[in-house]
């Protein structure tokens, strides 16, 4: 085991220091591709102007997690209390699963402007249908013995909601949060691509308009290290509450 | 809250109260007849099997007992009073334990007295008590996947003796276990029979269990679901799967099952 482990740390460093190498061997400019050592000096040289626009960033993609998931918990209850409900919205949901939601950042920004709503709406609508699919099928994952079972001791929906289903579709929901908070960091980003003020996704098209290469790159670092924040934060919570697997 | 007669009363135990009568029970799914008129009755604190092949209707029957489907004509009699389902009058075993994986047992064992809001110091005391006497003391805040199958099943029947309900329907509970767990969980059900004066109303495919565990044996026929023998047990408990009499009862209810099938198939 211990042999496994150190593999994938041998290959990024190796990966690096054939980066690191060819930029100083071949004299690539900084302007087209920055050596490693390079990209981590930025980083930390530039780390007050990068902490300012990576809380923008960070506060959006909060944001719209919390959005997302006010819209997706309780549209999954009832669309699996009343499938009527589902079955009426059953061609959006497949909808927004086709439609490159990427495409709707422009008219994010037409309507909401550019400060942090549109970004937050665009991280939010990512999300919110992954999350709420994956918790709708957690709760049909729920066997029906038990749904009999908690009939005959005498619970209404929404006691049985809170004892049975809701923790029943907790594995699911947390699986589809962790690909939904990577996901998010996606959809803040390209909301600041596409109109914003501030934030790490208008720092990564300023400096390279700029010729900042390095700065886009360290942007990219600070984006990855955000995203496996979020990512290993949704972990630690799901390894908290799901401790019966 | 329904009043449990027998529970206090240990004389009341072989009581010939009427306890629940089905009768022209009624039940299609699409051309299939299921039930077509089926007729059965379920003395009180009596312990009763139902007996049948696979595919007779057995379950039918019981999903009809626990509301989980409408029948679609017939009576269903519980102490006399004509009810839909019993649904609010039983509490229900199965084959599977059904026991919520993120609560210990001890949760699982007290959810139908949290799903109504009445856990106190009393409710507490009559589980730690059940689990004392099934063996499942000191594993109260073991989660069910870290104990064997034969504690779940254990732990699922203390749940079911939760339920404040006089009668009991057993879907296969045992049939899940290996020969020696179940053997001792059929001792249990004995004992927990007498001493709760519980009506008791079991499936079962296997005639050594109901052998040993019966005192009404009722013998079904497949399509549709038939009572063709109803047979009064008067040996009494604990039996001995060897006694002479129980072995010619096996010997005529295993010819009778199969003379039903053979008649089935023609």
């Amino acid at each position: 085991m211990g042999r496994l482990r150190i593999i994938p740390i041998v290959t990024v460093t190796a990966l690096l220091l054939l980066w690191e190498a060819a930029c100083r061997v071949m004299e690539v400019p900084d302007f087209i591709l920055p050596a490693p050592s390079g990209i981590i000096h930025t980083c930390f040289t530039q780390a007050p102007l990068l902490l300012r626009h990576a809380g923008v960033t960070a506060g959006e993609i909060v944001l719209g997690i919390s959005l997302a998931l006010i819209m997706a918990v309780p549209l999954a209850i009832l669309m699996f209390a009343h499938p009527a409900v589902e079955k009426a919205l059953a061609p959006f949901l497949v909808a927004s699963q086709a439609i490159p939601v990427f495409a709707l950042a422009p008219l994010f920004v037409v309507w909401l402007g550019y400060g942090i709503a549109s970004k937050v709406l665009m991280a939010a609508i990512i999300i919110f249908f992954p999350i709420t699919v994956s918790l709708l099928e957690g709760f049909k994952h729920c066997g029906k013995e038990y749904a009999t079972l908690f009939r005959l001791m005498g619970s209404g929906f929404w006691k049985t909601m809170r004892l049975l289903y809701w923790p029943w579709a907790l594995p699911q929901f947390f699986s589809g949060l962790k690909v939904g908070v990577t996901v998010a960091t996606i959809g803040a980003v390209i909301g600041e691509w596409v109109g914003a003020q501030q934030g790490l996704g208008y720092l990564m098209i300023q400096s390279n308009a700029r010729l900042r290469v390095d700065l886009v790159f360290a942007a990219i670092v600070w984006l990855t290290g955000m995203g496996l924040c979020l990512w290993w934060f949704v972990g630690y919570l799901e390894r908290r509450i799901i401790t019966w697997k | 809250m329904m009043a449990m007669p027998g529970l206090s009363d240990p004389s009341a135990v072989r009581d010939t109260d009427e306890g629940l009568a089905i009768s022209g029970l009624k039940k299609r799914f699409g051309a299939l007849e299921v039930l077509d008129g089926f007729c059965v009755k379920v003395p009180r604190n009596g312990f009763t099997v139902l007996i049948g092949p696979s595919g007779c209707g057995k379950s039918t029957l019981f999903d009809v007992l626990t509301g989980v489907v409408t029948k679609d004509d017939g009576r269903i009699c519980w102490l006399g009073e004509e009810v839909e389902h019993l649904g609010h009058h039983a509490a229900y075993m199965q084959q599977k334990d059904l026991l919520l994986p993120w609560l210990s047992l001890m949760d699982n064992a007290l959810l139908p007295e949290t799903v109504v809001g009445r856990t106190d110091r009393r409710v507490e005391n009559r589980a730690q008590d059940l689990f004392a006497r099934l063996g499942l003391k000191g594993f109260e805040r073991y989660r069910p996947h870290q104990v064997s199958g034969g504690m779940r099943q254990r732990c699922a029947l203390v749940r079911t003796l939760m339920f404040e309900h006089e009668l009991v329907l057993l879907d296969e509970p045992l049939s899940a276990l290996d020969a020696i767990t179940r053997m001792s969980l059929q001792s249990l059900l004995l004992l927990l029979q007498v001493e709760f004066g519980r009506t008791m109303l079991m499936i079962t495919h296997d005639v050594e269990e109901a052998l040993l565990l019966a005192d009404e044996l009722v013998v079904l026929s497949p399509s549709p679901m038939r009572v063709t023998k109803q047979i009064t047990l008067k040996q009494p408990k604990p039996r001995r799967i060897s006694d002479p009499g129980l072995v010619r009862l096996k010997e005529h209810i295993l010819e009778t099952l199969k003379g039903d099938m053979c008649n089935g198939q023609a």
